[in-house]
């Protein structure tokens, strides 16, 4: 059952999305988020979401998946889209005793739900396409800069490599450790949210006994490995930017500076 | 000499207890392994072999005595990272010995802490994989393997940094029979074909039986020394300390106890059931 665990939200394909350098890609989602909250005018909105789908189109990720990002944030955009329709002054469309709904209320709460929409949209569609190793190592390489500033860069970057593998081997011992625990009498079915609580307790302690143990050995492993920190290290993989890394980064500043064209000569589309 | 890798001399060791005190577990051990070998070390639990083992890299370090490696002393601790070059370690458990997520990153892992340029982490990560049969798997997740292919992975990542010696602690003692014969061949395979010295911890006796020199440890001293031969022609001082000898050799002991003339020294199935043919030959006078 845990054999064909996947691990984060990577859908494996081949597209050009998949093939684009993680870094490339890290630095674009946040291009785009930026580009989001600058868009202030229907048209610029329009670029934004029109993006997407063109990313989403060529990723060759089912629209299902988009669907399934976006249902855990359903509440927080309602909750934000009434807000803003609620409690934002203006000039009143609808009243009823104290609460009044604005036309820039709506506007605005509209603006903010695609805005939350395409942002989750777009990063969730970051990490469709990017291997968890991939994106490790795009933030290790991007982050590289601060090691100036003594920020533990290489150490957080194989910090969530081993993260990462460890995932798996840890439910199977978890699994086992149930399995175990069950065997001896241990009730995990029953009883009120207390007890449950309570009953996790036989499996979360021999969990941590191990996971120490396991962290252990594999310092020494490593060390017999030569591991030394980052210090002299150097990689198998090496991440070039390539054309189409670039016609994409192209691509994203048209669309960005669109979006800035469209906000300077439009403004009267915005209702104030 | 030159040609000794290892070269233990009169090591003594103690894991310390309360009070500054010591358990000794290690009383004056001393062996040299020429370059090129195949060593078993046999011993049941607690007869100090996996301490020992740990001495060959570094690991530990002897309280007197001394551990030289390729011609360098361990007590160096400076020089610690030119002995792992030389000498790479693989554990009993393939699981906590694995760090990335994928195959042929893990076999990468040894040879991008040495430095190397990408070129040639690539062209040793193919190579290690098909040393160890494991290049059709080079993009899998380590948690997709069985156990005797993660360990064959680890064997890997260690091979990838061309040591002259590899150090293995009981590698199969938790795989199942399939995993083991796989990972024996893999290591008999590195040993003759690529002339790495092998020093195999193990307390399975068919194991040992493979190796070209069987030493046996009890309570930190060695007991018996030589070809697997010799060794378990001494069946009744192995029993004496707890361990057994492979069933054939078994076999013959006690028939030849019960007066059959068979040969000492009998060590592989075919080889016992040659010499009972020729006894059988020999006709019902045979045993008396």
């Amino acid at each position: 059952m845990l054999r064909d665990i996947t691990i984060g939200q990577y859908f494996p394909k081949d597209s050009l999305l998949h093939r684009l350098d993680p870094r490339v890609k890290i630095v674009l989602t946040l291009c785009y988020i930026i580009m989001l909250f600058a868009a202030s005018n229907p048209i610029g909105l329009i670029i934004g979401i029109v993006f997407l789908a063109v990313a989403y189109g060529v990723s060759g990720i089912p629209a299902a998946m988009i669907l399934k990002s976006l249902k855990p944030v359903t509440p927080v955009i309602i909750f934000t889209a009434a807000l803003n329709m609620f409690f934002i002054a203006g000039d009143p469309i609808w009243s009823f005793w104290k609460i009044q709904i604005t036309v820039q209320g709506l506007w605005t709460a509209v603006v903010m739900s695609i805005r939350i929409l395409c942002l989750i949209a777009g990063t969730s569609l970051l990490t469709y396409t990017t291997s968890p190793i991939a994106l490790t190592d795009g933030i290790e390489q991007l982050l590289d800069p601060l090691k100036r500033f003594h920020l533990p860069v290489h150490e957080l970057a194989m910090m969530m490599t081993i993260a990462l593998r460890f995932i798996p081997t840890l439910i199977e011992e978890t699994d086992k450790i149930i399995a175990a625990q069950k065997a001896r009498g241990a009730d995990m079915e029953s009883g009120g949210l207390i007890q449950r609580a309570k009953a996790l307790i036989p499996i979360l302690i021999p969990l941590f006994v191990s996971a120490f143990r396991r962290a252990d050995e594999l310092a020494l492993a490593m060390e017999c490995r030569c591991y030394r920190g980052g210090e002299g290290r150097t990689r198998m993989r090496r991440l070039k930017i390539q054309g189409r890394d670039i016609i994409c980064c192209i691509i994203t500043g048209f669309c960005i500076a669109a979006v800035i064209v469209v906000n300077l000569m439009a403004p009267h589309l915005i209702p104030m | 000499m030159g040609k000794e890798i290892i070269e233990a001399q009169n090591v003594v060791f103690g894991y310390p207890l309360e009070g500054g005190r010591k358990s000794p577990v290690l009383r004056d051990v001393s062996l040299s392994v020429a370059e090129g070998s195949f060593i078993a070390v046999l011993g049941h639990n607690g007869s100090g072999k996996s301490t020992f083992a740990k001495h060959f890299n570094g690991i530990l370090t002897p309280d007197s005595g001394t551990v030289t490696v390729c011609g360098i002393d361990t007590a160096q601790e400076d020089r610690l990272y030119d002995i792992r070059r030389q000498a790479g370690m693989v554990f009993q458990n393939p699981d906590n010995q694995i760090v990335a997520t994928i195959v042929e990153e893990d076999v990468a892992f040894g040879p991008e802490n040495l430095g190397l340029l990408p070129d040639e982490i690539r062209r040793r990560v193919d190579k290690a994989l098909t040393a160890v049969g494991m290049a059709e798997y080079m993009h899998h997740a380590p948690h997709q393997l069985s156990g005797g292919q993660k360990q064959r992975v680890a064997i890997a990542g260690v091979i990838a940094m061309t040591p002259r010696c590899i150090i293995l602690d009981e590698p199969t003692a938790m795989l199942d029979p399939q995993g083991r014969r796989e990972v024996m061949e893999a290591i008999k395979k590195l040993n003759q074909e690529q002339g790495i010295t092998i020093i195999l911890i193990t307390h399975y006796m068919e194991e040992a039986a493979q190796a070209d020199r069987v030493v046996v440890m009890n309570d930190g001293r060695i007991l018996l020394d030589g070809t697997p031969r010799e060794v378990f022609s001494h069946v009744q001082e192995l029993k004496d300390v707890g361990l057994d000898v492979p069933q054939a050799t078994e076999l013959c002991w006690r028939l030849r106890q019960e007066g059959c003339n068979l040969p000492e020294g009998i060590l592989t199935e075919e080889e016992c059931a040659q010499a009972l043919a020729q006894l059988l030959e020999v006709g019902p006078h045979a045993c008396h």
